[in-house]
């Protein structure tokens, strides 16, 4: 169990940071999805991996943690959020420029004055 | 009373849909309602600091839970002051914004503002790290808004990468957190200065993992060497009202050092030995330098201003990285002259940008009131430099009287007096070629001939960020004394951490049976030790 989930959140941010140093929104948008589906399940196995057990005080000796479980609803819900943003802010970069690339782009001003 | 410690994150919370709702359509009545929501914010921040001003810890529970439990806002000396500071920049900018018509250029920009404001106020007043990760995030969808506001290809693209490094920024905050949920068992601040000091020697690697993912976040904030690369091109290329109320955004990252790295990581403490000397204070030293390069070396006037924040942060971060009580006490006194000088400078930005068409550094048509313009500039240009006789010169001065405990002490003033040179160069330059040499070229028309005159209320604005800078300046012994007072009380976080653990609350549903609420309490407590035992 623990070597699962700690090599899952292991691949994911690994796959994560090779898309994300990709340099085309696209690959780059998908790779910020997987680090924060990665930062999910890690924030989930901070407070312990604990098999059928209920996330209540029923008795105090066998419950799992309840407080990651409510931190990784908000922590999903903001990065859906955010995933949202970056989309359509990208989306409307690229229908403007006609161009993808993340990286800085050739200033205007700076080929004017040289143009001129 | 306690009531009020809220209301700096309720009002624009209120007021922001209430001009999307009320408003939409009535620019003027949108005006009126942000203006006025400012004030308020002013108000209620003076009364903030008045209230805490002698020494009184202000508690709100949320829902009346208790503390490590419950969310709890909590106010001392420097999150008044922060938001104090925060509200009355907001005035200028939006009085600025008003006058200048940015407003009109898009949708829901008073909207988008209060929201803004909402976030930066709750990251000042939350006593929760995790409460702090979904504050940041409020202050970055709200900004992300701003930052595109009005479009254009130029400024989307720079949106696009100011979003992608943010979310980035977000995930490693989480990452932090998480690390230290697992260590500790808790994120309520107060109760981690306790765990803390708990952990054994032999078990730091966790621990010591968090402290430096969670400095690793602000220091993305703080736009600290080689975190910065989200900054030029998202100032430079923000609207220039916009730029200047993110001159509070990197204060935020430096807010969140100190208070997280004087109340959960102190400078004594063995597990995270070495982290402020050792890391921080050479790459503040380097992000010092490098903003003073970038400033000689810029090629438009939006990205020199954009390096001489990243300047002025590096000298905030040397302040802070000396973690003593005078040098934190100093590092107060810098963030505000930042703040203000930061903003007017961007907004003379915008001035100049709107009359020429451009903010090359080449020769041009002389911009319009070029005499005012240029001597606001000057006098914004000589607080940012650190020359006498503003508040840039008093505060480097501190910086290097503070730095004498150090052993980089040579190095902390070569750095800051080198740079301070090559900054007051690189601004002298821009000076020279965007007001004198227009002068003697005087030939062509502006490049955008319907660019509207700036209104008076513009220059206000600007005047009032100037005059707020010359009463820092002259009130300094005054101001001072207040943040060496405030890194006191940082520097003995046992009043902060007895009020927050120590203020009764609810503990489960219902139940205000003393005895019970004890018993909870022990019990939830359980996972916890067990976690940091582990």
């Amino acid at each position: 169990m623990e070597i699962l989930v700690a090599s899952a959140i292991g691949i994911l941010t690994a796959a994560g940071m090779y898309l994300v140093l990709r340099l085309r929104t696209f690959p780059v948008i998908l790779g910020v999805s997987l680090l924060t589906y990665a930062v999910n399940v890690f924030l989930f196995a901070s407070g312990r991996l604990t098999v059928a057990a209920p996330p209540i005080l029923t008795d105090a000796t066998r419950y799992t943690d309840p407080l990651p479980q409510a931190l990784v609803l908000t922590a999903i819900v903001i990065s859906f959020g955010m995933t949202a943003v970056v989309v359509m802010i990208s989306l409307g970069a690229y229908l403007g420029t006609d161009d993808d690339h993340v990286d800085e782009m050739p200033d205007p001003d700076a080929a004017q004055e040289d143009a001129t | 009373m306690m009531h009020w410690l809220i209301a700096p994150v309720v009002l624009p919370a209120m007021m922001a849909p209430f001009i999307i709702l009320a408003a939409r359509y009535h620019i003027g009545i949108q005006r009126v309602f942000s203006v006025v929501g400012v004030l308020a914010m002013i108000a209620i921040a003076l009364g903030l600091v008045i209230e805490t001003s002698d020494g009184t810890i202000m508690l709100y529970q949320l829902g009346d839970w208790a503390a490590p439990f419950g969310i709890v806002l909590v106010g001392d000396r420097l999150s008044t002051m922060m938001v104090l500071l925060m509200s009355v920049l907001a005035l200028m900018v939006l009085l600025y914004s008003i006058g200048s018509d940015w407003d009109r250029l898009g949708q829901h920009f008073h909207a988008l503002f209060q929201f803004q404001l909402m976030g930066i106020a709750g990251a000042f007043l939350t006593g929760d790290l995790f409460n702090l990760f979904v504050f940041f995030e409020v202050l970055l969808i709200a900004s992300y808004g701003l930052m595109i506001h009005s479009g254009g290809n130029a400024r989307l693209r720079a949106g696009v990468q100011y979003v992608l490094f943010n979310l980035l920024g977000s995930t490693l905050f989480l990452f932090a957190l998480g690390a230290l949920y697992a260590e500790t068992g808790t994120l309520n601040m107060a109760d981690l200065a306790q765990r803390v000091t708990l952990i054994g020697a032999e078990e730091t690697v966790g621990i010591r993992v968090a402290a430096v993912l969670l400095i690793l976040v602000f220091a993305i904030k703080a736009a600290i060497v080689p975190l910065h690369f989200w900054l030029p091109s998202s100032y430079a290329e923000a609207p220039g009202p916009v730029a200047a109320l993110f001159a509070i955004m990197t204060k935020v990252g430096a807010y969140a050092i100190i208070r997280v790295y004087t109340l959960i990581f102190p400078a004594d403490l063995a597990v995270t030995d070495g982290l402020h000397g050792t890391w921080l204070l050479p790459f503040a030293l380097l992000s010092l330098a490098l903003g003073a390069v970038g400033v000689l070396a810029a090629r438009k006037l939006d990205r020199l201003v954009a390096f001489a924040v990243i300047s002025s942060m590096g000298t905030v971060m040397v302040a802070v990285g000396l973690f003593t009580e005078q040098s934190i006490a100093t590092a107060l006194y810098y963030i505000i002259h930042s703040t203000l000088t930061a903003a007017a400078l961007f907004l003379i930005v915008d001035l100049v940008r709107r009359s020429r068409g451009h903010l090359g550094l080449v020769a041009a048509a002389p911009v319009k009131g070029a005499a005012l313009v240029a001597g606001l500039f000057m006098a914004a240009a000589i607080a940012m430099v650190g020359l006498p006789p503003l508040s840039g010169f008093i505060g480097k001065l501190m910086v290097l009287s503070a730095s004498f405990s150090s052993p980089l002490v040579v190095w902390v003033w070569a750095v800051v007096l080198v740079s301070s040179l090559i900054s007051i160069v690189g601004f002298a330059r821009a000076g020279s070629v965007l007001f004198w040499k227009a002068q003697a070229e005087g030939g062509p028309a502006p490049l955008e001939p319907d660019a509207p005159t700036p209104t008076p209320l513009s220059f206000a604005a600007v005047g009032g960020l100037i005059a707020l800078l010359v009463a820092h300046t002259l009130l300094a012994g005054r101001i001072y004394t207040y943040t060496t007072t405030t890194a006191a009380q940082l520097f003995a976080p046992g009043p902060y951490i007895a009020t927050v653990l120590g203020t009764p609350g609810k503990l489960s549903g219902g139940g205000n049976d003393a005895e019970k609420d004890v018993d909870t309490g022990e019990k939830a407590t359980v996972p916890a030790v067990k976690a940091g035992d582990h």
